[in-house]
């Protein structure tokens, strides 16, 4: 929320499930969490955590056959999450846009860039070809394409991974969109261009006043990018506050572990390895807090009943130990 | 690009010149030409001259060479059946079995590419179900029994179309067409059905599959979350990276749909080379045989290198030229 507590992004009670043959999988359960407009909302935790299901169901594309079971999705106070398909394709690209992990595949390889970034702003902006051409030139030099004009021609195989990133990020904000989802938008890349692209992301945003859903394992970049964070565990949010609250005290145990994989200056990747142990399958979630089996801290309570996120001074955190009747 | 053109062409070549020596070895260890030629009477020296006019005591070598030279010059030498030029045997009969295999070959696309468009994109529908049911039949049933269960409904029962024959033709140049006369189109009728069924079939999966294939990529997802309209996913970029296979596989079977025309040509009495050679295998008629086999493996190397020049022309990823790729790096 920022200081007029304006909301672009509301998630509320979100739960997302997977219909199986042995039983139904929930794989985000009962998370909430607000973004406000030009906010960097960074999201962190292992992989399988849920990130990107939730980032998924932001924009509207869960795989069949998961689906949205429960809870709510508001785009400016209006609900977006029942929306008829027509409509919410509508929605995506223009008020939301996504970037993917792997530039590689996400580029469609018969076509030019330059017609993809087209096809994309006249879906959504009042455009003829020609202003859409000129604007998707602007489009690739904002995101540092070397000789735009002729560039736009070329093919995704002529392009390298990073620059592939750069157009896809181009491609995200073609349409000027409130909110992009980037899920581990640098994971795929090549370490020594991650720091370029994640600061190319802030910078654009920045300018545009758009908000972000950075998923990332990397907490370095969290650091440095979010406003906020939000930790997930086992579908759910452990912990969410203000960057500098979660990064420099944390207060969740698992939290607390994630930061002590936080690199040492000079040091530039921190995987999220450090944790003894490995977080639970969905259909193996302990009783109680889902972290207990790995929480040097847990204590008879956490191996009974689950905890919600409660307010602890500024931030939101599901753990017993902040309580009451502790 | 010419560098790869140069390169499938020789590589023709050399497929041409393998199918070459199966067709010169048909000559030279089945049957025997000059018994055949010489019929009941004949005298040591008749015999003897026919062999060295048929350059048959020539080594191995220089047979194979000769043979091959006289090939590539459409010469096969004459039919011990009809007595004619086997070349002038072909070219008779290749109009009606090319238009045959072309309209069978259109129809199957025409028809075979949206009903694998649509089974791709509606799974779950009971249209879907049902042309996956009904075109397991049509892979599994064989050609004969289709062609003569079409004629016993269309031409026996309902008496609406010829059963046999190419109706009457018009000559153009050498060529000579059934389009032109309206008995023409309906002779071609049912004989292009039958032989489109199977390729039909295939090339329904082959959509099909390849369809559900790219629509699990992430340029497909990329693009949805892009808000492009399903028109433009499904039509514009799906379908476009399915063409890829899809060309190579209808080229391929292109020329089994000639070679395969042999059995629809017969059951039809169609005119076409394929009945030709079949009626040339029970009279152990050799050089039209050979001269047969010679010209389908020329059209299958044909349409091979039409079909890689036609991926080329799709898939721009072939066409590396080099001042773009040395734009990479970052
Ligand atoms: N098609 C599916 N069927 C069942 N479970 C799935 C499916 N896709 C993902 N999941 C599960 O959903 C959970 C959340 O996945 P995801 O959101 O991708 O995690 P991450 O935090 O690594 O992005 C994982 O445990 C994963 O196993
Ligand atoms: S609730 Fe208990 S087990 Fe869970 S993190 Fe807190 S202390 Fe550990
Ligand atoms: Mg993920």
């Amino acid at each position: 929320m920022d200081a007029n507590g304006t909301k672009l992004l509301e998630v509320r009670n979100l739960r997302v499930e997977f219909p199986s043959r042995r039983g139904t999988l929930v794989a985000v359960d009962d998370v909430s969490f607000d973004i406000a407009p030009g906010e960097v909302l960074g999201v962190v935790g292992e992989s399988g955590a849920g990130k990107s299901m939730t980032g998924a169901a932001i924009i509207g594309l869960l795989e069949p056959p998961g689906r949205i079971a429960g809870g709510e999705i508001l785009l400016d106070g209006q609900r977006i999450d029942n929306l008829p398909y027509e409509k919410m394709r509508r929605v995506r690209g223009r008020q939301i846009g996504a970037i993917f992990q792997d530039p590689l595949t996400a580029l469609n390889p018969l076509y030019t860039i330059g017609r993809q970034l087209v096809e994309t702003i006249v879906t959504h902006l009042d455009m003829g070809e020609r202003a859409a051409r000129d604007r998707a030139i602007q489009l690739l030099q904002d995101v540092g394409i070397p000789a735009a004009e002729r560039r736009i021609d070329h093919y995704p195989h002529q392009f390298s991974g990073g620059m592939r990133q750069r157009v896809v990020i181009a491609l995200a904000l073609s349409a000027n969109p409130r909110l992009i989802v980037a899920d581990e938008p640098t994971t795929a890349l090549d370490v020594s261009i991650q720091a370029q692209i994640i600061t190319l992301i802030k910078r654009l945003c920045r300018e545009h006043g758009t908000a972000v859903m950075l998923v990332t394992h990397d907490m370095g970049v969290i650091a440095e990018t979010a406003d906020r964070v939000a930790v997930m565990y086992a579908g759910r949010i452990a912990e969410i506050g203000p960057v500098r609250d979660v990064v420099r005290r944390a207060r969740h145990p698992y939290t607390e572990g994630l930061m002590g994989s936080i690199p040492k200056i000079g040091e530039t990747v921190g995987r999220l390895t450090q944790i003894d142990g490995a977080m639970p399958r969905l259909d193996a979630i302990p009783r109680g807090c889902a972290f207990n089996p790995r929480c040097a801290r847990a204590f008879g309570r956490c191996r009974i009943d689950r905890p919600d996120p409660m307010d602890v001074d500024g931030a939101r955190v599901a753990c017993w130990l902040y309580g009451e009747g502790r | 690009m010419i560098a790869f053109v140069i390169r499938r062409l020789l590589q023709a070549v050399l497929v041409m010149m393998a199918v070459g020596f199966v067709g010169f070895s048909l000559f030279a260890y089945v049957g025997d030409p000059v018994a055949i030629m010489l019929g009941q009477d004949f005298t040591e020296e008749s015999r003897r001259q026919l062999v060295h006019e048929l350059g048959l005591d020539q080594p191995f070598f220089v047979q194979y060479v000769h043979f091959l030279l006289n090939a590539a010059q459409g010469n096969f030498g004459i039919s011990y059946r009809l007595a004619r030029p086997v070349s002038e045997l072909l070219l008779e009969r290749m109009p009606a079995t090319l238009e045959l295999s072309l309209c069978a070959a259109a129809i199957a696309l025409a028809v075979g590419v949206p009903m694998g468009v649509y089974t791709g994109l509606k799974r779950d529908t009971w249209l879907s179900r049902l042309l996956l049911t009904v075109s397991l039949v049509g892979v599994s049933l064989p050609t004969f029994l289709i062609g003569i269960l079409l004629i016993l409904v269309f031409s026996v029962v309902l008496g609406w179309l010829p059963s046999f024959g190419r109706g009457t033709t018009v000559a153009v140049g050498w060529w000579t067409t059934g389009f032109l006369t309206e008995s023409g189109v309906r002779a071609l009728i049912l004989p292009s059905i039958t032989l489109a069924l199977f390729q039909m079939t295939l090339i329904m999966r082959l959509v099909r599959s390849e369809m559900l294939e790219v629509l699990r990529t992430d340029y497909i997802k990329f693009a949805r979350a892009r808000g492009l309209s399903d028109r433009a996913i499904n039509f514009g970029h799906a379908l476009k990276n399915t063409l890829v296979p899809v060309i190579t596989i209808t080229g391929l079977q292109l020329g089994g749909i000639i070679a395969f025309a042999i059995v629809t040509e017969t059951v039809f009495q169609w005119p076409g080379m394929g009945f030709l050679f079949i009626q040339s295998v029970s009279a152990a008629d050799i050089p039209v045989m050979a001269a047969y086999l010679v010209l389908i493996a020329f059209f299958f190397v044909l349409i091979n290198l039409v079909v890689d020049l036609l991926y080329y022309a799709v898939d721009p990823r072939l066409r590396v030229d080099r001042t773009a790729a040395g734009g990479h790096g970052h």
